[in-house]
């Protein structure tokens, strides 16, 4: 077990390859309930919303979510964020578990007596079920219709006679769901889910697993990839920036960046030589220090050493060589098309287009 | 578990002596320790090490370990098999997943290292801090 911002979290149920693998191949369970949870309640929750965050809430219908951010006024990062809408001026934004204190307070100092927020993150559990395997196996526990819920939408129904929200969300680049529960109703969906899944192929999955999941499908991880130091823009976020839906904090920003374009961009690498990059190690172009390695590991799935970081212009194309210094020693890698891994989707019944609003 | 045939380090690696060659790998605790194997780096033929001295790196998903040589000496021998297949280490650590072979020029230090029953004793101290 490891303290992750205060939560004793399990990095693995004994093999993280093993736990990788079944979330790619079956199901993989997790328990994130560390992650917290900001309500916005009541009349002007939008416009509040709308000011704190680049992606348009105008959008999001009853029953759909959105990726998004809180950004600073430079357009970049206080924390990101999935973003729910739960009734007509109700929100709830799902943020990272280090970042809650400094969320709320940022919200609370760019609110103008707009609704009302509430860390609720100790009112819910969150567990995450994840994999090709996900939907027939949360199917056998739930009258929910899941085929119908499209990805990025949830619904609230019953669980293993326990009431949940049912999220086509995820952070592994599988299809799945994220269960928002109730605290007391949790343990038994998780046994529920053991019990079900188990046969299945299913396995219990920890944090070690859900960072190398997360980095195949290149999805950002807080305190590595993004920061307060790289706008949304430069972490390749542009997709969930609307400039043209109204003034935001940090639009001028990066409507500025936008026009005049990035100087360096998150892009995923992949080793040549032979080792591992790592968080930290420093990564070169054409000799020069260009910066570090933002993310890096073994990926499991992919069975090579891959890595993002922040690279210059003349790095962005699929072949670029660039190297890592793995300590002290020179490694080759190239630079190539992200996501590093991307499942191949149902068309019959999946429900899950792509499209997240 | 661990056989008596070998001598072990404080460091998790073992070596068995046949004459004045040693046959080094790491004990079946640092692979639970370590988790799944992906990554193992070891010298190139030739290498001289003395005791103590870094001989390569091993790497699980999540850590990355160096490689402590037991007792000084010169590389021999290297196992390409667990270069190109590191999840080996996690199922024979004590036998087919040997890391290197050296010519033991510190045959001294061995009388340093612990014996299987040391070695057991100290493990078990280890794991309950």
């Amino acid at each position: 077990m490891v303290d992750f911002a205060g939560w004793e979290m399990p990095v693995d149920y004994g093999a993280v390859v093993a736990e990788h693998l079944a979330v790619r191949t079956a199901a993989g369970l997790f328990d994130v309930s560390h992650m917290g949870e900001l309500l916005f309640e009541g009349a002007g929750s939008l416009s509040l919303l709308q000011r704190l965050t680049p992606n348009d809430v105008s959008r999001l219908a009853v029953g759909q979510a959105q990726y998004s951010a809180f950004t600073t006024p430079r357009g970049c990062f206080v924390d990101d964020l999935i973003l729910y809408r739960l009734g007509d001026s109700s929100y709830l934004a799902i943020v990272n578990a280090a970042n809650v204190e400094k969320d709320l307070d940022w919200v609370e100092s760019h609110r103008r007596g707009e609704g009302e927020v509430n860390d609720v993150s100790d009112d819910y559990a969150l567990i995450a079920l994840q994999g090709p395997r996900a939907q027939e196996i949360l199917g056998s526990l739930t009258p929910v219709s899941l085929a119908g819920l499209k990805y990025y939408s949830f619904v609230t129904g019953d669980v293993a006679g326990q009431e949940a929200t049912i999220c086509r969300t995820g952070y592994t680049g599988e299809d799945g769901f994220e269960l928002l529960i109730p605290s007391e109703g949790a343990e038994k969906i998780w046994r529920r889910v053991l019990e079900e899944g188990g046969p299945l192929g299913l396995r219990p999955a920890g944090l070690g697993a859900r960072d190398t999941l997360r980095l195949e499908a290149k999805m950002a991880l807080y305190g590595n990839d993004i920061d307060e130091q790289h706008t949304a823009l430069e972490a390749d976020l542009a997709w969930m920036v609307k400039l043209d839906k109204g003034d935001f904090i940090g639009r001028n920003a990066l409507a500025r960046q936008a026009e005049e374009g990035v100087s360096r961009k998150l892009v995923g690498f992949e080793m040549v030589d032979r080792g591992i990059a790592r968080n930290g190690h420093p990564v070169l172009l054409g000799g020069q220090t260009v910066g570090p390695v933002t993310s890096g590991s073994f990926a499991p799935y992919l069975k090579k050493s891959i890595g993002l970081s922040y690279l210059p212009p003349s790095a962005w194309s699929p072949g670029s060589e660039i190297e890592v210094d793995i300590r002290g020693r020179r490694a080759k890698a190239r630079v190539v098309p992200t996501p590093f891994y991307k499942r191949n989707k149902v068309l019959s019944g999946a429900g899950s287009s792509t499209t997240i609003h | 578990m661990y056989p008596d045939d070998r001598r072990y380090s404080k460091e998790h690696e073992w070596i068995k002596m046949e004459g004045d060659r040693g046959t080094v790998g790491i004990t079946d605790f640092a692979q639970r320790q370590l988790g799944d194997v992906v990554y193992v780096e070891l010298p190139e033929l030739g290498a001289k090490f003395k005791a103590g001295e870094v001989f390569g790196t091993i790497e699980s998903v999540k850590a990355v370990s160096d490689l402590f040589c037991p007792v000084g000496g010169e590389v021999v021998e290297v196992n390409q098999d667990v270069v190109s297949s590191p999840e080996q280490v996690n199922k024979d650590p004590h036998g087919k997943s040997w890391l290197m072979v050296i010519r033991v020029d510190g045959a001294t230090e061995l009388g340093k290292l612990l014996t299987a029953s040391q070695y057991q004793e100290f493990i078990e101290k280890e794991g309950s801090d």
